[in-house]
């Protein structure tokens, strides 16, 4: 082991980037906006991908539907938080919470609702046939865009915020959003959890066996396909819950989020590797703070920075950074 | 009683027919060895038995049951364990991971640990390794542990030497011995001296189809049947 790996290895990959941008930016206080804005935003990519990540692991789904997750997340978390405007333009931190609670689970049962449904529905009669799979689910996102558009409409929704999490913090004299900084908290505590989910619990361990070799799986006496169930709906969950986060954090939504999301979610998975969530957050840190720091010193190569980043690191690393299968 | 009947097995995968009629009994205790040239149908035997392909036609029947019709986790449930030809081992967990998953509470039997340990005293040194890390001869040897951590009544096993040193197919043929004293095992297997030297009872496949069965010392003596069957008498003298 060289003393890279003894550190962290590819996971240094966000340290090194975030401080060649230290030296290209100049400034200390934009560049510590700019990591802050760019980890919150990564988390918030995580929560979108990390599903995905998974289900193409494990069940060998290419699921380009799945951004419809995220859009539904947000619409529905949007129409919450508009029932409880009262709550969120109170002084009272309790319902400020409350009415953030309400709509981060209703996005998330939503989520994970529509994913049994599309599961089972759309998913279960292609399973092992990735030209059907593709097909059958970018029409499913152009159903699910269509039916946003004819229930929330085609104008922007405006997605209020809590008071609480309105503002910004001074540190060092740079000034920090709250609500990425509570989108970085929610990101990483929903990271530990799952961390928790799939290496300490047995349900975790037959994901994890599941993605590497699914046949051996069942071979040694468990049903791999309500694992799928669970795992689909675990992973569409998280992506409305990312959805919801996103309202959030953009504040103004359309119902083509889920197409503009697609393609940044599946560079994410591409460049983290398929099955694992480390390299999952790793890819939507390193996305995300590329995006922020290119966005800042030349706009106009915002995304096509993360497409150059994607094919330097599957010309060095195929399979992505920390697939979960070696 | 036999403990595994197959009847008549006919199997096709996609539009080749692979086994035709395939018929023969695995009888409790020792060691069944089906042999067969390269293609002659004997992974796809085991495969079907476990069913790991659609349900074959004909019958499969274990300890009287019919289990052709059930999932792969029912049928591993009744008492069968599989190691495949590529050991199906799970590489980015590690052994004492791979081994938890052998068993049906997640706990391990220490009676039956300790025996795991005694036949195979590298899984216990590099118990919480990762178990992609682990040698040819190491990753062979935890599929084994994996299919006899907890009780059971037949272990199907594809090709367990393929690819390993002598001294290391040596030892687990002398762990195999020692298994099969208390579970049936049914062996594929290339490596004639290998499974001579441990069959009880054997089967020839050739094309798809059972073109012997018999006593493994009544084949071992006939260079001129192993010849005709499987060209290697050569290798058996």
């Amino acid at each position: 082991m060289n003393i890279v790996e003894r550190f962290g290895g590819v996971f240094l990959l966000p340290v090194a980037i975030a401080i060649i941008a230290f030296v290209l930016i100049g400034a200390p206080s934009s560049w510590l906006t700019l990591t802050v804005a760019g980890l919150a935003m990564g988390m918030m990519l995580f929560l979108m991908a990390s599903g995905l990540s998974l289900v193409f692991g494990l069940m060998d789904v290419l699921n380009f539907g799945h951004s419809a997750f995220v859009s539904f997340g947000a619409f529905v978390a949007a129409s919450v938080l508009a029932y409880f405007g009262g709550w969120l333009g109170s002084d009272s931190i309790v319902l400020n919470i409350m009415a953030l609670v309400f709509a981060i689970s209703a996005a998330i049962v939503f989520g994970a609702a529509l994913g049994w449904f599309f599961e089972r529905v759309i998913i279960k009669p292609v399973y092992s046939d990735h030209l059907r799979q593709i097909l059958i689910t970018m029409g499913a996102l152009i159903v699910a865009e269509q039916l946003i558009l004819a229930t929330w409409g085609g104008t922007p929704t405006n997605v209020p915020r809590p008071q609480f999490l309105e503002g910004t913090i001074i540190v060092g004299g740079s000034s920090l959003e709250v609500y990425r900084l509570f989108a970085f908290v929610v990101g990483a505590l929903v990271y530990a959890g799952l961390y928790l989910l799939l290496n300490k619990t047995r349900m975790g361990l037959l994901i994890r066996a599941g993605v590497e070799n699914r046949e051996m799986v069942e071979a040694l006496g468990f049903r791999i396909d309500r694992l799928f169930i669970g795992v689909f709906m675990l992973g569409s969950g998280l992506a409305a819950m990312g959805g919801a986060m996103w309202a959030g954090y953009e504040t103004l939504i359309t119902p083509a989020l889920g197409a503009e999301m697609m393609v940044i979610v599946f560079i994410v998975v591409i460049i983290g590797g398929l099955g694992s969530i480390q390299g999952t957050l790793l890819g939507a840190i390193m996305v995300a703070l590329m995006q922020n720091y290119v966005g800042y010193l030349s706009p106009k190569l915002a995304l096509a920075s993360n497409m150059l980043l994607m094919m330097a690191i599957l010309l060095w690393r195929p399979y992505g950074l920390a697939p979960a299968v070696k | 009683m036999s403990l595994l009947q197959i009847k008549n097995m006919d199997v096709s995968i996609g539009q080749y027919s692979v086994l035709h009629e395939v018929t023969f009994d695995v009888p409790e205790g020792g060691v069944f060895v089906l042999l067969g040239r390269n293609g002659a149908g004997k992974t796809t035997t085991l495969r079907s038995i476990m069913g790991l392909w659609d349900r074959p036609i004909g019958s499969v029947t274990f300890r009287g049951e019919d289990i052709s019709a059930l999932h792969t986790s029912d049928i591993a449930k009744k008492g069968i364990a599989f190691v495949p030809e590529n050991m199906g081992i799970f590489g980015g967990l590690t052994v004492a991971e791979n081994m938890v998953l052998a068993t049906t509470s997640g706990k391990f039997d220490q009676t039956r640990l300790t025996r795991v340990y005694e036949l195979f005293p590298a899984l216990e040194q590099f118990w919480d390794k990762q178990a992609w890390s682990l040698s040819g001869g190491q990753k062979q040897m935890l599929a084994v542990a994996r299919a006899i951590i907890e009780p059971r009544d037949l272990i199907l096993i594809d090709e367990p030497t393929k690819g390993l040193a002598p001294s290391i197919i040596s030892a687990m043929g002398e762990s195999f011995r020692e298994i099969s004293e208390t579970t049936t095992i049914l062996l594929v297997e290339q490596n004639f001296a290998f499974a001579k030297s441990l069959g009880r009872d054997m089967a020839v496949l050739d094309d798809g189809k059972v073109v012997h069965t018999g006593s493994m010392a009544d084949f071992a003596a006939d260079t001129a049947l192993q010849d005709r069957l499987l060209s290697l008498s050569m290798e058996a003298s």
